[in-house]
């Protein structure tokens, strides 16, 4: 699995970044997570807000900061 | 709505902790407990309330209904997503660019970017808070002329050339996202929210209040009057200057804004104050600098600016 964090270095999508390490680490699943700061890069996903959360391409939420345990329920 | 706490507050100000009713610390202490609850009040339930509201909004779905509009309808439309659509202006980039992907005008992208900071919650709840509906309806309405306008103003320039990151229009229609949330999740969601906004701002609640009753108190109507301007032709201008930096502070500069209002500030200049407090904040044009060229940014906060204060004496001339 490969989750992609979208966004542009705010707070927010560092915030992002590690409740999905935690949601990763707490499920127990193998998983690529990987931060997407290149805005050109961000803008081919078709998001219009950050930070966005990607698992395997697929955007799954934009402009909000979910917790781990949302983030588990994602996957 | 709140006569109940007014009665209770003052019962406990003047009889149960014995201060004279008519004293500069009585009247203090009184409107400083009256204020901050009735505040904190309103502000947890109408922020609640609008972040609920738009769990069902998001600036993707603004994309696609705003993608082939023609310009002035577009403009309004923008406008008016921008009030019920959650925004922050750390995501400009991202929906500044987007918008331009899916071809549109940057005009109508501009009306979204004046409207949807103009309307944020915390500037609706503290006017619908101090200065009730009808103030709180012409600030929208009027915040809605300034996006529509400003933004058809700033698309007619055709400054397309200032935008400093190449974009590629896309070819075809976008697809709808579907994010399906239900109910429960979305009342969570908006609760989580409000308590974050809460403690971010309760601080800059009770700081504002605690100045505003010490005026209240002390500083007679006649010398705010006089000094702090009534009608002199600065006040607006002065007003919007003031308001560019205070861009976090909204939440606390309001409840002062109230009491000089009652001690004889006109409302215009109020106005057009909270205006500029949320409208033209530097974050946000901070953010905006790393893909528009510095005129393009100058002509936004330009063409805003003179909106305000255009609101601002027309409010003042008729109110």
């Amino acid at each position: 699995m490969k989750i992609e964090i979208l966004g542009t270095g705010c707070a927010k999508c560092i915030a992002l970044y590690e409740n999905t390490k935690k949601a990763v680490a707490q499920k127990g699943v193998f998983a690529q997570i990987e931060k997407v700061e290149d805005i050109m890069k961000i803008m081919e996903y078709g998001v219009t807000s950050t930070p966005a959360l990607v698992v395997d391409g697929k955007v799954l939420s934009s402009g909000k900061l979910l917790s781990a345990e949302e983030i588990e329920e994602l996957f | 709505m709140f006569e109940w706490w007014e009665k209770l507050s003052a019962w406990l100000v003047f009889y149960q902790f014995g201060l004279e009713k008519g004293s500069p610390l009585g009247e203090a202490v009184h409107f400083f407990i009256y204020d901050t609850f009735k505040i904190y009040m309103l502000l947890v339930l109408i922020i609640f309330a609008v972040s609920f509201l738009r769990t069902y909004f998001n600036t993707e779905k603004v994309r696609v209904y705003l993608q082939g509009k023609s310009e002035f309808s577009g403009n309004i439309l923008a406008a008016l997503f921008g009030i019920i659509t959650p925004f922050c202006s750390c995501s400009a980039i991202p929906l500044f660019l987007g918008f331009m992907q899916a071809r549109i005008p940057m005009g109508i992208t501009f009306s979204f970017l004046i409207s949807a900071p103009l309307n944020n919650e915390i500037a609706i709840a503290m006017l619908f808070g101090l200065f009730g509906w009808k103030i709180t309806a012409l600030y929208i309405g009027f915040g809605l002329l300034v996006a529509i306008v400003g933004g058809f103003i700033i698309g007619k320039c055709k400054l397309e050339k200032y935008v400093l990151i190449p974009v590629t229009p896309m070819s075809g229609d976008l697809q709808e996202v579907q994010i399906r949330l239900h109910v429960k999740q979305r009342a969570k969601e908006a609760w989580v929210y409000t308590k974050d906004i809460f403690i971010k701002i309760y601080l800059y609640v009770l700081m504002g209040v605690g100045i505003g009753a010490f005026i209240h108190g002390y500083i007679p109507a006649e010398f705010i009057a006089n000094y702090a301007g009534g009608d002199a032709w600065y006040a607006v201008p002065l007003a919007v200057v003031l308001g560019i930096p205070m861009y976090s502070n909204a939440a606390g500069v309001m409840p002062l804004v109230e009491v000089l209002t009652s001690k004889g500030m006109l409302l215009g200049s109020a106005l057009s104050f909270m205006m500029a407090v949320t409208a033209l904040s530097l974050p946000e044009a901070m953010i905006l600098k790393r893909i528009l060229h510095v005129k393009l940014i100058a002509l936004f906060f330009g063409v805003v600016g003179f909106g305000i204060l255009v609101v601002g004496y027309l409010f003042n001339a008729i109110l």
